[in-house]
């Protein structure tokens, strides 16, 4: 392998080892927030008592995904200069400023005000102390908007120029500089749609964990019987704690999924204006059709999608369906790999010359196989979310004291079951966009293709052992810390929350403090 | 050449700022590297003691990594050719520093979260390195960075990565770390009490010594043989005094004023490199047009002025967040005690915990 592609496997692993934290982190500071918020508010003191509770839990469940977010994070920045630093160099005059501004605007929020929220209990008011998680969940939000705002800029470029005399991108005060950047109308569709992954991400996670408690503590009440003071206890703990808290991460999926729809479809509408190729490369499409369907199962060995777009056979399509997500038309027009392909060597040359100096044929298809598998992966796992809300809100159905939780072992296992799949939706989503741009590291604008940048001349000049070697010591390190953050976030989920006790005397509730173990 | 050695004055201006962020960064990360340092200098005062020296950095580590994360990232937007040129030439230098990073949160997160002494003593041992390499790796990165490396046509590093260990660096890189754990370790004698407090203070009085030995050596070497200004002899020789006044304000106990002296060390220290640096950000030691230079270096005026506009919208807002931060956290630690004062409510929530585990 050279240089160039072990950098490329480097920055996927990393980047989506990254984010499977990440979103974890945006998703669940939001929820605990909300969480502690009804702590704070609420009157009745066993429901206090209760969501008191489960910020606690879920709180200390966040600081252990915090930490390796924010340590994978430096990595992300610092590679751009180490491994793509002709990358650097090109994009810098632009790129550099929604990362500056992420880190004046985002970072600081959330890490100091993380550390108020974690040490600041007893210290601070107990409402300045809520607006401390605040201020982390507007932060970790933060960050998600000018990440997504430096993408888009590689998706789709405005608000530049190419200068001529260097051969660079440069902001353009004409073309409305800095703003145009941050309001890309790829920035303002990929956005909500990162968000809302994220918070289904978090969704899901809470919804299983509280799920997989609730049918715990139902099971042992049922054992032990009602009537029994522990029994009643775990009853109390099924039906008051966790069932609550399983409805509440319910309804939080409900939202994602709306806005990851809506947002989703605005996406796929701009996707065909803007990347026509990565379109037609999620159907694996190879030639121009009216009306084109979707495929549901496509065969073909990965040597086939690679090189050879005819050796795709899609088995399974519904027909209309990709040019109605493209236009929201059913007849719309949409062109094909090998036709656009065709089209962009006319457009931007037969060949590349990469950092070397050296001539390359240029191909623009990118990588069909992984484009048309990791757009139906992201589509395809929500389907995990779908019935894990809609069997969660059936079995905890009713009000008052017919409120229902269940016992069913299946659901227990489904629940858990349920929590991954978000995660490996995430990154399937981020693959598919990645990857769907190759072989571009900045995709021309089409209005004004001007700015654009091709990966071969983005990567630094380094020798090939030597990105291996960073390849390998970050796999690795990953992989250990992997293993670690696994076992932390499983002992810590299955833990659960201490039973509130009422004092005999005062028949006042043992409500825990909002402290957490550092 | 006279063009490139020329700044603008908004060039000017920003490289000043990326002077303060690394400023701030070496000042404020400084005493958490310094902190860490001493989890081995206490290490066999237990597992309990290492956790208080932690948590004197507990609630702020955090936020003044941050200096670094966006300093770099400014470095990014008003200096892109610099920043392309030295973190693809510092490599393998950076991949050390970046593992070092990155294990070193984690085990800020993850130390306590475990109730085994094995797992905290594990997470100690990586504290003890997590304070010491990024001290030395910086020390040894900014000593290369002042006194320039080899750099071609292309603006590509030609210096391997044993031609970055050179003795002027490897000096930098033990100043560094003498400095940051002096530092470190008169920021604990002002957040703990008992006799921790007052080892640390002894502590101190011992290791000023072979820092302004070594402190001394580095500037002076730095100062006649690369630096590019002669009025950088005024912030040096500030330095120096600074770092001779912690002599007898550690004798005097005068804890406040002996760490105000360090921090008066670090700014003069990294004022005197980045002064004598100027224009330059990366020489060339080579054929001298291959420099870069403050000017040659710079995004647009136009990325500039932006970045100026959001960064004095936004800067002292951080500050002040930061600075209120400090003052939640102001009160001493005491040495022996739970991690957390308050501790009786702690404590009985943790029975409560235990009393709900055993039932299971």
């Amino acid at each position: 392998m050279e240089a160039l592609d072990i950098a490329r496997w480097q920055f996927g692993i990393t980047t989506v080892y990254h984010f499977v934290f990440v979103p974890l982190t945006i998703g669940l500071s939001l929820l605990v927030a909300v969480m502690q918020t009804k702590a704070v508010f609420s009157k009745d003191p066993a429901r206090k008592d209760a969501w008191t509770r489960m910020t606690k839990f879920f709180g200390s469940l966040l600081i252990v995904n915090f930490g390796i977010g924010i340590a994978t994070g430096i990595v992300q920045e610092f590679q751009f200069g180490m491994n793509w630093s002709e990358y650097a160099r090109y994009v810098g005059d632009v790129f550099g400023a929604p990362l500056a501004l992420e880190g004046l605007a985002a970072f600081f929020l959330e890490s100091v005000f993380l550390g108020l929220w974690i040490f600041g209990w007893g210290k601070l008011p107990e409402k300045i102390h809520l607006l401390t998680i605040w201020a982390v969940a507007l932060g970790t939000t933060a960050s998600a908007y000018f990440i997504v705002a430096a993408n888009s800029f590689m998706q789709h470029p405005v608000g530049a120029m190419l200068n001529p005399e260097t051969g660079r991108a440069e902001l353009d005060p004409s073309q409305g500089s800095i703003l145009a950047v941050l309001t890309n109308v790829t920035t303002m569709a990929a956005f909500p749609h990162v968000v809302s992954g994220a918070w289904l991400v978090a969704a899901a996670f809470v919804t299983g964990i509280a799920s997989w408690h609730m049918v715990r503590h139902h099971n042992k009440a049922r054992d032990l019987g009602l009537e029994t003071d522990e029994g009643a206890d775990h009853h109390h703990a099924a039906r008051d704690l966790f069932r609550p808290v399983v409805r509440f991460g319910v309804v939080a999926m409900v939202v994602s999924a709306a806005v990851l729809v809506v947002s989703g479809d605005f996406q796929a509408q701009i996707m065909f204006k803007q990347q026509p190729m990565k379109m037609a490369s999620a159907e694996a499409l190879c030639e121009t059709e009216t009306g084109a369907s979707f495929s549901i199962l496509a065969v073909g060995g990965p040597d086939a999608f690679a090189t050879d777009c005819d050796g795709v056979t899609h088995l399974v399509s519904v027909p209309y369906v990709t040019s109605f997500l493209a236009t929201h038309t059913f007849d719309a027009e949409l062109q094909g790999v090998d036709d656009l392909n065709a089209q962009y060597k006319e457009q931007f040359g037969e060949t590349v010359t990469d950092i070397h100096g050296d001539v390359l044929t240029a191909d623009y298809r990118p990588n069909l196989f992984v484009t048309y598998w990791s757009f139906r992966l992201m589509m395809g796992l929500a389907a995990f979310s779908g019935i894990l809300a809609l069997w969660a809100l059936w079995v905890t159905r009713g009000k008052g004291d017919s409120a229902r939780t269940t016992g069913s072992k299946l659901f227990q296992w489904f629940a858990v079951l349920s929590i991954p799949m978000p995660f490996f939706a995430n990154s399937a989503g981020w693959v598919f966009t990645e990857m769907g741009r190759q072989p571009w590291v900045v995709h021309p604008n089409p209005d004004d293709p001007t700015i654009r940048l091709m990966t071969t001349q983005a990567v630094s000049s380094h020798p090939a052992w030597m990105v291996a070697t960073s390849l390998i010591a970050f796999t690795l390190v990953y992989g250990v810390l992997a293993v670690i953050w696994f076992q932390m976030m499983r002992k810590a989920a299955l833990k659960g929350v201490p039973l509130p006790r009422r004092d005999p005397e005062t028949d006042e509730l043992d409500t825990p403090t909002l402290s957490f173990d550092y | 050449m006279d063009a490139m050695l020329d700044p603008t004055a908004l060039q000017t201006l920003w490289f000043g700022l990326i002077a303060f962020f690394f400023l701030a960064y070496f000042v404020l990360e400084g005493f958490d590297f310094g902190v860490q340092m001493n989890v081995a200098t206490f290490w066999r005062r237990g597992s309990r003691t290492r956790g208080t020296v932690l948590e004197t950095v507990g609630p702020v580590w955090d936020g003044n990594e941050v200096f670094l994360i966006t300093g770099g990232a400014l470095l990014f937007a008003a200096f892109p050719e610099w920043y392309a040129t030295l973190f693809s030439g510092f490599y393998l230098a950076l991949l050390l520093l970046l593992l070092v990073l990155i294990v070193r949160v984690c085990a800020f997160k993850w130390r306590s979260k475990v109730d085994s002494e094995r797992w905290r003593t594990s997470w100690d041992i990586v504290h003890v390195i997590g304070g010491f390499a990024p001290a030395l790796l910086w020390g040894v990165a900014f000593g290369n960075i002042v006194a320039g490396v080899g750099i071609d046509e292309n603006h590509w590093v030609t210096t391997s990565l044993l031609g970055l260990l050179n003795p002027f660096a490897l000096l930098g890189g033990l100043v560094f770390v003498l400095l940051f754990w002096l530092h470190g370790t008169l920021y604990l004698a002002l957040k703990v009490t008992g006799t921790l407090r007052e080892d640390a203070n002894r502590l101190a009085g011992i290791l000023v010594w072979p820092t302004i030995l070594a402190g001394a050596a580095f500037l002076l070497w730095y100062q006649l043989a690369h630096s590019h200004a002669g009025w950088t002899w005024i912030p040096l020789v500030l330095a120096a005094l600074a770092l001779v006044a912690v002599v007898p304000l550690n004798r005097l106990r005068r804890e406040g004023l002996a760490f105000t002296a360090t921090t008066t060390a670090i700014s003069g220290a990294v004022v005197t490199l980045f002064g004598g640096l100027f224009p330059y950000v990366l020489p060339s030691t080579g054929d001298p047009a291959n420099s870069l230079t403050v000017a040659n270096a710079s995004s647009t005026e136009h990325t500039l002025t932006v970045m100026l506009v959001a960064l004095c919208i936004l800067l002292p807002l951080v500050l002040a967040y930061t600075a209120w931060a400090y003052r939640v956290f102001r009160h001493r630690l005491s040495d022996e005690d739970a991690p957390m004062p308050g501790s009786e409510l702690l404590e009985k929530a943790k029975k409560g915990y235990r009393e709900a585990f055993e039932q299971e």
